[in-house]
């Protein structure tokens, strides 16, 4: 396989991440750490948004709610079992003694999260447009109302403390990657192409033999499996959870980074995860300082409203940065066309 | 089970639906002329709250300019935020108009605590509104009634003008066709801020009316139930006016009877019981019970 | 003259349409304006009504020795200087009733003779007695038309643009409303005609233009054009060895 200049690319972009891993282990206080963690976190949110939003042109806030599923069955799973049997008394007997690692524990709530997606999938994504994303919005009441109420299971209201906070920044960096991978791969495949054609027109699609509702169902569980996977590293990372933690705002806050970034484009969703996470800290000692809470957001909502106005598209459409790409004309075969490009072609 | 408790359940569902249903009112208007669901409503009725509270703390009016005057700037509120949020994205796809009222949602909210605080503050209006009466063995204050009352009378003016005078039909013209209305020498642009102004009208009112019962208020009150309102919207078949009262009341209804009615554990599970309500009705009932089949508009 | 378009250059999205189109109508007339499915002919009436804008070229209106720049008014102006349009697919208010859809269609008199004309339009369409208060959407396609062409008397134009009113319609229904809109014209309202059913068009016009792939092909008095070999061929389907006496 010839050297070619994305391969360059990509393995600066890694190396890069890994530099910056290290460095910041090494060097970087604890708060700061959480940040970076954090922005490492957002990214990935972001980009398995971008993909399950962006290219089919669904629209789910859902992502907080199977932040809550990844989170908290990761959580329960790593709970020190010395404590585990009597703050979660409802715990079968046979788990209370487990203590899982991190690694596992994620792993089984991000296919927790996958398995509501896909239960909540099949009535949900038949709904279109706003309609869903209001039933998305209700599966993140509907969720918070039961985790609420099954107090034995997860302390209700008053939330898990002490997490161990297994998660640091090369966790959160292997699972960024691997989300980005993912991702990346599939929308440039056949896959990606129906997941497109599906946003671009779903009626012509459905007559070009798309299946439909399979590859929405796919796009939604993938984009579930990693936000699942981002609760758990949130969880491990803050080492507190409660039905409040991933609301509303959460939401409201993964759409402004995947519509700023350019809804499909994976790349421009990381981008802006990162950039609005640093921004917001920045801007919170302001916020403490003049008592003015609520700026954040504000400012947040703002940027958003401006992007719509000014370029909807976001800043990246759904494109991905050229030299991530490959440049030879027999990749072009493999690059989805928009419909804008198909007219030019 | 009593008389009286099911006669109480029955008034607390008629409250619970009035508030409903001047909400739903507001986003079924909105949503038969501008095709988008307006995250902002719910916080015109948190808005509606706090003037009234400032109006009637600060300025000391008697109730009835003060619900006047917490009318008229729920009116122009929700006027300002068409002219914001969603002119500029007329003509832009579905989705767009859409999230820009979840940003301007989320920016009220955050207005509001930034400049109101976020902790909840008490309300009172005025006494005589918060006295008892005794009604064949169930309780009820003198505000619940003047809710009910007020809601349906203000209702039925509504249905007045929007089947009955020039701009109301021209309002509902726009709604089926804004090309052809216009065509008709309907500007359309006033025709969709009057809905704005009619339903943000409504949404003050029964933040008004909502706070006096809760007996207080904070930023954040209206979203949710702002939500629930646009559920009732949809049980009732979104862009039918009937259809969104009688989501309305229906929906108070079952929220009331599903807490009066279940043991006491289940009453918090009231929330995920209407929203599961919404995600049924989607799917068995995508047009509601008195919707048409509006949707699929290229 | 009542209605000058000249040069008009109208885009629709991407798609460029409408090539320096120029026609003229007079008053009293009727003009037909034929041409296959995509010449133009609906942007053409669109753009005249105001729903849609030109990118070059000029739009007048003369009424009462005024002169209006139909380009720098917006719909609800060009509505009020007496230009109603009746569009393509009859697009009345379904959920409303026939009678707000009349009521609508005077939206925005301010005389008192509004009531008459209502009932002027029933006497001349008696469907519109019967079904007074039924919903608009469930009336049939010919009725709905009727509907539409009503609505749009409902203004009192000067000038009535009437786009494609036989589509879809029964041969004897057709009949009808190309007597209707004979009648039309007799009582003082000029009328410029979209149709793809050249033959009958021609039978009522004054004069006629033709449009092919958005510019004006052919134009002239109704007889001469539909006695026009090429008009023929390509429209009325008829070849040249049917065409000879």
């Amino acid at each position: 396989m010839k050297l070619q200049r994305h391969h360059l690319a990509w393995g600066l972009l890694i190396a890069g991440g890994l530099a910056l891993a290290a460095a910041g282990e090494a060097m970087l206080s604890g708060y700061e750490r959480t940040v970076l963690g954090f922005a490492g976190i957002y990214a990935m949110l972001a980009i398995s948004l971008s993909f399950s939003n962006g290219l089919t042109g669904l629209f789910s806030l859902g992502h907080p709610a199977f932040m809550m599923v990844g989170g908290y069955v990761a959580a329960i799973l790593t709970f020190p079992a010395n404590r585990k049997g009597f703050m979660l008394p409802a715990l079968p007997e046979w788990m209370a003694s487990w203590q899982w690692p991190l690694f596992p524990a994620t792993l089984a709530g991000g296919v927790a999260a996958a398995l509501l997606a896909v239960v909540a999938g099949f009535p949900v994504l038949r709904l279109r447009g706003h309609y869903l994303a209001v039933a998305t919005l209700g599966l993140i009441i509907i969720l918070r109302v039961v985790i609420n109420n099954a107090d034995g299971l997860t302390r209700g209201a008053l939330g898990l403390n002490g997490i161990p906070r297994h998660t640091d920044l090369w966790w959160i960096l292997g699972w960024l990657a691997l989300c980005l991978l993912v991702c990346w791969r599939l929308k440039y495949s056949s896959v990606g192409r129906s997941l497109l054609a599906i946003r671009e027109n779903e009626m012509a699609a459905a007559c070009m033999g798309v299946p439909r509702a399979r590859a929405k169902l796919a796009a939604f569980t993938l984009g579930a499996f990693f936000a699942g996977v981002g609760g758990a590293l949130w969880a491990h990372l803050l080492t507190n959870l409660t039905p409040g933690s991933f609301n509303i705002a959460l939401a409201f806050m993964l759409v402004v980074m995947v519509v700023i970034g350019g809804s499909g484009s994976l790349i421009g969703a990381g981008v802006a995860a990162i950039a609005i996470t640093f921004l917001s800290e920045a801007l919170r000692p302001l916020e403490q300082a003049m008592g003015a809470y609520g700026l954040v957001q504000i400012v947040i909502a703002l940027l958003l409203i401006a992007m719509l106005l000014l370029r909807p598209q976001g800043l990246f459409g759904s494109a991905e940065p050229a030299f991530l790409r490959p440049s030879t004309a027999e990749h072009r075969a493999a690059r989805p066309l928009s419909q804008a490009e198909e007219r030019e072609v | 089970m009593s008389g009286g408790y099911l006669l109480q359940q029955v008034l607390n569902g008629l409250v619970l639906g009035s508030f409903y249903a001047l909400v739903a009112v507001g986003f079924s208007m909105i949503y038969g002329i501008v095709r988008l669901i307006n995250f902002a409503h719910g916080d015109v009725v948190m808005v509606g709250a706090f003037a009234a509270f400032g109006i009637l703390l600060v300025y000391g009016l008697p109730l009835w300019a003060a619900v006047l005057a917490v009318m008229t700037l729920g009116a122009i509120l929700a006027m300002l935020i068409d002219l914001v949020a969603f002119r500029p994205q007329r003509g832009a796809p579905q989705v767009n108009g859409f999230i820009t009222s979840l940003g301007v949602s989320i920016l009220m909210q955050n207005l509001g605590i930034l400049l109101l605080s976020g902790q909840p503050r008490p309300f009172n209006l005025p006494g005589w509104l918060r006295s008892n009466l005794e009604l064949a063995g169930a309780r009820v204050t003198v505000l619940e009634l003047v809710t009910i009352v007020v809601t349906l009378l203000v209702l039925l003016g509504l249905t007045l003008f929007v089947r009955g005078t020039r701009l109301g039909i021209a309002m509902r013209a726009t709604a089926e066709n804004p090309a052809a209305a216009q065509l008709m020498g309907i500007k359309v642009n006033r025709a969709i801020a009057t809905a704005f102004a009619l339903g943000g009208a409504l949404a003050a009112l029964a933040g008004l009316l909502w706070a006096g019962r809760a007996g207080q208020i904070h930023p954040l009150m209206g979203f949710v139930p702002g939500l629930k309102a646009f559920v009732a919207a949809v049980i009732g078949g979104v862009g039918s006016l009937v259809g969104a009262v009688l989501g309305g009341y229906l929906l108070g209804f079952a929220e009331v009877l599903f807490v009066g009615l279940l043991p006491p554990a289940y009453g918090s599970y009231r929330d995920a019981f209407v929203f599961g309500l919404l995600i049924l009705i989607l799917l068995i009932l995508p047009n509601g019970l008195l919707g048409r089949a509006a949707e699929e508009r290229a | 003259m009542l209605l000058s378009l000249e040069q008009l250059d109208v885009w629709r999205g991407a798609s460029h349409v409408l090539h320096g189109v120029s026609l003229e109508v007079e008053e009293g007339e009727i003009v037909a304006l034929l041409g296959a499915n995509g010449a133009g002919k609906t942007t053409t009436l669109l753009t005249i009504s105001g729903l849609l804008r030109p990118r070059a070229g000029r739009a007048r209106l003369r009424l009462e020795g005024r002169e209006l720049d139909l380009l720098r008014l917006p719909v609800s102006e060009i509505v009020a200087a007496g230009v109603a349009h009746c569009p393509e697919g009859r697009q009345v208010f379904g959920g409303l009733s026939v009678n707000e859809n009349l009521r609508m269609g005077a939206f925005l008199r301010r005389d008192g003779e509004v009531a008459r004309d209502m009932e002027e339009m029933r006497r001349l369409f008696p469907i519109l007695r019967e079904r007074a208060h039924g919903l608009a959407g469930q009336l049939s396609g010919g009725e709905q038309m009727m509907l539409a062409i009503a609505r749009a008397l409902m203004s009192r134009p000067r000038l009535l643009l009437l786009d494609e009113p036989s589509l879809g319609l029964a041969p004897q229904m057709v009949e009808g409303i190309f007597d209707i809109i004979e009648e039309i014209r007799d009582r003082g309202t000029t009328v410029l005609l979209v149709e793809q059913n050249a033959a009958t068009a021609l039978e009522i016009a004054d004069r006629a233009y033709v449009m092919e792939q958005g510019r004006v092909s052919l134009s002239g008095p109704a007889e001469r054009l539909a006695a026009d070999r090429r008009l023929q061929e390509a429209y009325l389907g008829i070849t040249p060895a049917e065409s000879e006496p």
